[in-house]
């Protein structure tokens, strides 16, 4: 069963959408989260430390999907992943999903056992579900 | 051409550096609220404190590119903001580059700043005229590069350098933002100078400074 980070500006962001993502996948489903800088928890930042961490925390062979806010976030994490061993590295993704709904069909799935790959797919997929009935 | 930059040279250079950016937070921070989010000389300012702790720790590396290496992590997670991973990856990617061991010529510092170019364009995706640091930094290699090419004096080289940082700062008041915070601004934000490029300029700024006074020798 993979892992899930959840990284962003903001640590409250980050608890939060961790919160709402945990809430889905019960207690199986590795989740960590990367929120805010080291030192001050109030200042708004992506540290890759902090990414490092959290994908250890959660670490498995079967790979972690990392899912990341804003702007500057996927810096920190593609330099979090070129910290990693290799062996590690290649069974770590990026996911392009929105936060939020990505995170919380990532943990649904993570639940089921599907694999890195799929997940990823099915969280990203959650970019061109319409929020609106009417819409799209 | 024979003048070697020693390691704490190097440092040197980045205590100024870092000296440089805390009398300028104001400015970067006055910059950014303008077209930003004004958390620049602030999270400069943050990084720099920690870079300056870093550097005057007792027990130093005299390796170039161990000593860069520990340059970029802690400015990597010092920083905050987009310019943590950026000049983080900028040194992490320097310190790649060909050295003597303990020291770097002249050949090899313009080597150091292209690596960290290529590096910084591979993580921030920018390309020159996008209105961010590569405006500043690429113009100025670029001018290292042709003087190196010119057998220039190193006193010359680092002069051009700098001088091309600067046009290159300047130019970024006349071209639109296409990268970062301030892109959301699009044609609104012509008329002002890139904080980013602004911070990058002050690297070559003080390597000119500092290299060409403690290279007399």
């Amino acid at each position: 069963m993979i892992g899930l980070v959840i990284v962003s500006h903001s640590a409250k962001l980050a608890e939060g959408v961790r919160e709402l993502a945990a809430q889905m996948a019960g207690d199986e489903v590795g989740i960590s989260q990367a929120g805010g800088l080291p030192d001050d928890a109030q200042a708004l930042g992506t540290d890759a430390f902090k990414i490092l961490s959290a994908i250890e925390e959660v670490w498995c062979e079967d790979g972690v999907l990392l899912l990341m806010d804003v702007g500057s976030s996927v810096m920190s994490a593609e330099i979090a992943l070129e910290m990693l061993p290799e062996q590690q590295r290649r069974r770590c993704k990026l996911s392009n999903a929105p936060l939020v709904e990505g995170a919380i069909v990532a943990a649904l799935h993570a639940s089921l056992g599907e694999p890195l790959q799929t997940v990823n797919a099915v969280a990203e997929a959650a970019l061109s579900t319409p929020k609106l009935a009417n819409t799209g | 051409m024979g003048q070697e930059i020693t390691t704490s040279q190097l440092r040197k250079w980045l205590l100024s550096y870092a000296a440089r950016i805390i009398e300028n937070e104001a400015h970067l921070t006055e910059l950014d609220t303008a077209i930003g989010d004004a958390d620049h000389g602030v999270n400069m300012r943050r990084g720099m404190g920690k870079l300056q702790e870093r550097l005057k720790e007792e027990k130093q590396s005299d390796n170039v590119s161990s000593f860069l290496r520990s340059v970029a992590m802690t400015l990597i997670s010092g920083i905050g903001g987009a310019a943590g991973p950026l000049y983080g990856t900028f040194f992490l990617r320097a310190a790649t580059s060909p050295t003597n061991g303990s020291s770097i010529d002249l050949v090899q510092l313009t080597q150091m700043f292209r690596y960290g170019l290529d590096g910084l364009q591979q993580r921030g995706k920018a390309q020159a005229d996008d209105k961010t640091m590569i405006d500043t930094i690429q113009p100025a290699v670029e001018a290292m590069e042709a003087a190196l090419a010119a057998h220039q004096s190193p006193a010359v080289i680092l002069a051009a350098a700098r001088q091309a940082a600067h046009l290159g700062m300047k130019h970024t008041i006349e071209i639109e933002a296409r990268k970062g915070r301030a892109s959301y601004l699009g044609p609104h934000s012509i008329g002002h100078q890139d904080p980013g490029a602004t911070s990058a300029y002050f690297l070559f700024e003080t390597a000119a400074e500092v290299f060409t006074k403690t290279g007399a020798d």
